[in-house]
């Protein structure tokens, strides 16, 4: 969601890059291009001033001075500040009371706040480990609570039942009643969306939030948002003591603004982004990278994390031992490394978080698609279970029944099997020679590409 | 996922609570103008407070502000409601500080004047275009004082809305099919629950179809705006194939002789590309069996939305060739700005404003009304 940001601002930031020496006249320039560049993310002006304000005062005087390079240096201050303005570290949910820990969730109509809860739940019984109850105080929408309770059911926690009539302090009141009695861990009340201006249901938060007095609040927001962010946050945050924010529909292609209006404005932090329509799209938010990721430095961290997380260890382990026991890796072992490709969002979503790729033209960017892994899988698939245990069995009619049973070309199924002897090639040096052969065979293939080996140290 | 107009059960939801709460909304209009101004200068971040003492200064009295949120007695009761629900919001708020001081016509109130566009969401490259052009005007020594160049902006700001303000008329066909879309949360359900009730209320047969199979309880929803309006709803219900459910909607539409059929969809990220594929289809299958259907692909726009909105009308566009826009949410501090964008950069039809939770809050688009409510033709004059 920070491409567009990230984007605006490198071409900016490497404008200066190229300058030679950093004058108070191009600075004024670049602060104004970066001021735009947030405005044009929906960043609300209070906000876009203050930053710009910041970095003019830390990057006209000494700081640039002392620089050699003063174009790295002002990227440096801009990166400063903006993670200055998300904060500095990835904040998690406390929890450490004695259960029930009462969770709250408020926001405007729309946000996503029971989406939230649901994937709320489904984090911290998977990731954390507890025991979740969810329960629905939204006894204004139709069909709200019956919402709860479908995604409760499909996460796998428990739901505390309530009624379009009821009273929502009472709904809490009875839903904590029970957490206790069931000893669960962790409460999550999900509460009607509401405009700011709207005093009578501020008021009824406000009473929600006495009589339970949960341990997290937690603030949702549309990322989507424009200017008004500012100004429903402000009015949330005095409302109630806000603990944090969730900001949701970061999947989509908006410039991410509202994160720093929100941040700036409610002092709180970012503690989870929702990104995606399945319950598992919660990913915690890590100030840090992500200003660094608007710099297009990548966020190589969260990739890494994810490759861990997304990776399924058993298959993985399994590869392994049948490689290391000199089994052959046939076309069944490719379909699942080609699934757990996918399985990490695919290629466009393990290219965002690289480093340098916001730089990439767009159109470069179109082409990279998951479609070609796709293909991959269903020409495996449409081979019999033979043929995927022993390829050699593949001539050349039996080729021509794959493609047409997957519907692609017979160019195409030998261009996997050919992408297939590769692999098998090197798995089959990793058997045999553990990881000497394959660290001399990588060698040779960079010594085989123009040169760009000719620099690599000797590797012992 | 949106509108808690349930809010006052004890309210039967056909009365018109138009009478009682329009003075409501008129009252603290004005009065809440300036505190907020004032409120907004957080001691917490001075930054923050010099900020935005820049555009709205504290200075201004509350009496002087009052007269220009109060709509004209004459207005007609619908126009009424536009202004003042709107007059409210922070553009009007920022703007009539502006012009209150009676400024200097010079290039820093056309700047301030940018920076009010902006903050409205308008979008900098729609802002920078009518401020340019004001620039120009006012070096040519067109404006007398700062009024007239006022009036001018007005007017630009009429002149880009005019072209988009197409009332939707649902005769013609029968059924009329109008299919609505939009991404998730933005209002879609809600809104097809308050126009199944206006074209009811007109004494048109409505049917709706409740193609949102991917939501939890999103069919129970619309089950439930469909009974509070004796609308009947044709659904398969969770995780059925939403191209079959409309399919299915529009064959009992014809059979029952309906006037008009509403589809709500599942919302959907405009960046999700098999779920917009899925649109596609929709109007695919729909086309087998009236070729000109649907005759309105409505798409659904959350007014606190910022420039992102222009984004989502783009790929909707595309992909179901979207024919009338509807703009939800603006009865908080939203200032709608990205409307005026959206009118430059697509010229698709503005067919309703949602402003408000019960189900007469949606009205027909208006666009002197709309500028009306942003910027009181009064403003300044007192």
């Amino acid at each position: 969601m920070f491409e567009s940001l990230s984007q605006r601002l490198s071409t900016t930031v490497n404008r200066l890059r190229g300058r030679g020496r950093l004058t108070e006249e191009n600075i004024r320039e670049s602060l104004r291009e970066v001021r735009i560049a947030l405005l044009e993310a929906d960043v609300a002006l209070p906000v876009v001033q203050a930053l710009v304000e910041r970095v003019k005062v830390r990057a006209v005087g000494q700081e640039v001075m002392k620089s050699l390079s003063p174009g790295q240096a002002l990227v440096k201050v801009v990166s400063d500040e903006l993670t200055a303005v998300m904060g500095t570290a990835n904040t998690e949910l406390n929890l450490a009371q004695q259960p029930p820990a009462v969770v709250l969730m408020a926001g405007l109509q729309g946000a996503g706040k029971t989406t939230t809860v649901a994937k709320l739940a489904r984090f911290l019984t998977e990731r954390k480990k507890k025991k979740v109850m969810v329960v629905s105080c939204d006894v204004y929408r139709p069909a709200a609570i019956e919402q709860l309770r479908t995604l409760a059911e499909q996460v796998g926690v428990k739901f505390f039942p309530s009624e379009a009539g009821q009273d929502p302090v009472d709904i809490a009141k009875g839903a904590i009643a029970a957490a206790r009695r069931e000893v669960v861990d962790v409460l999550l009340v999900d509460t009607a969306g509401r405009l700011h201006v709207d005093e009578a249901m501020m008021a009824e938060i406000k009473a929600l939030h006495a009589a339970i007095t949960p341990v997290e609040t937690l603030f949702v927001v549309d990322s989507m948002t424009g200017q008004d962010a500012a100004n429903t946050a402000k009015a949330f945050a005095e409302a109630l003591p806000l603990t944090g924010v969730v900001l949701t529909k970061t999947d989509g292609d908006a410039r991410g603004g509202a994160a720093l209006s929100v941040r700036y404005v409610t002092g709180r932090p970012i503690k989870f982004l929702g990104a995606g329509e399945k319950t598992d799209a919660l990913e915690p938010f890590h100030p840090d990278r992500v200003a660094q990721r608007i710099l297009g430095m990548g966020d190589v961290l969260s990739l890494v994390e994810e490759v861990e997380r997304k990776v399924d260890q058993e298959k993985a382990q399994k590869l392994a031992q049948k490689v290391m026991k000199g089994k052959r890796f046939d076309l069944n072992d490719m379909r699942d490394q080609l699934e757990q490709m996918t399985n990490m969002g695919g290629l466009a979503g393990l290219m965002d978080k690289l480093p340098g790729v916001s730089g990439l033209p767009d159109s470069v960017k179109s082409k990279v698609n998951d479609g070609e892994i796709k293909r991959m899988v269903a020409i495996i698939q449409s081979m019999t279970k033979k043929e995927r245990r022993h390829p050699d069995l593949l001539n050349g009619s039996r080729r021509a029944r794959v493609a047409r049973g997957s519907g692609t070309q017979p160019a195409d199924v030998n261009r996997l099997l050919k992408q297939y002897m590769q692999m098998e090639k090197m798995m089959s040096k990793l058997s045999k020679g553990g990881g000497k052969g394959l660290l001399r065979q990588m060698r040779g293939a960079m010594k085989g590409m123009g040169g760009m080996g000719g620099g690599l140290p000797p590797m012992r | 996922m949106l509108k808690f107009w349930k809010k006052k059960p004890a309210e039967a939801p056909p009365a018109p609570p138009q009478p009682a709460e329009a003075e409501h909304a008129a009252a603290p209009a004005p009065a809440a103008a300036p505190q907020a101004d004032a409120e907004s200068l957080d001691s917490g971040c001075p930054a923050l407070g010099e900020a935005l003492s820049e555009a709205a200064p504290p200075e201004e009295p509350a009496g002087e502000e009052a007269p220009f949120a109060v709509p004209e007695p004459a207005a007609a009761q619908a126009r009424r409601g536009w202004r003042e629900r709107l007059a409210g919001s922070a553009f009007a708020r920022g703007l009539s500080s502006l012009f209150i001081r009676h400024p200097k016509l010079d290039d820093d109130l056309l700047d301030e004047l940018e920076t009010t566009l902006i903050t409205a969401d308008v979008g900098i490259e729609a802002s920078t275009a009518l401020v340019e052009n004001l620039r120009r005007r006012m070096h040519k020594r067109e404006f007398a004082d700062a009024q007239a160049l006022l009036a001018a902006l007005r007017e630009d700001l009429v002149q880009l809305l005019r072209p988009v303000q197409q009332p939707l008329a649902v005769g013609g066909r029968k059924p009329f099919v109008v299919l609505t879309v939009g991404i998730n949360g933005v209002g879609k359900t809600t809104t097809i629950g308050k126009l199944a009730r206006r074209w009811s209320d007109e004494g048109r047969g409505v049917l709706l179809a409740a193609g949102d199979t991917f939501r939890a309880a999103a069919v129970e929803q619309l089950k439930t705006w469909g009974a509070r309006n004796n609308v009947p709803v044709i659904s398969q219900g969770q995780d059925a194939d939403a191209a079959s459910v409309i399919f299915d909607a529009l064959q009992a539409a014809r059979s029952r002789g309906v006037d008009v059929l509403v589809a709500d969809t599942a919302g959907r990220l405009h960046t999700q590309g098999g779920l917009m594929d899925e649109l596609g289809k929709i109007a695919r299958v729909l086309k087998k069996l009236d070729a000109e259907a649907p005759h309105e692909v409505l798409m659904v726009i959350d007014g606190t939305t910022g420039q992102n909105a222009v984004s989502q009308v783009r790929q909707f566009r595309q992909i179901v060739g979207v024919t009338g826009l509807v703009v939800t949410k603006l009865d908080g501090t939203a200032k709608g700005g990205v409307v005026f964008a959206l009118a430059r950069e697509f010229g698709l039809p503005i067919r309703f404003v949602g402003l408000g939770e019960s189900a007469t809050d949606l009205r027909v688009f208006d666009a002197e009304a709309y500028v009306d409510g942003l910027l009181p033709a009064s403003l300044g004059q007192g």
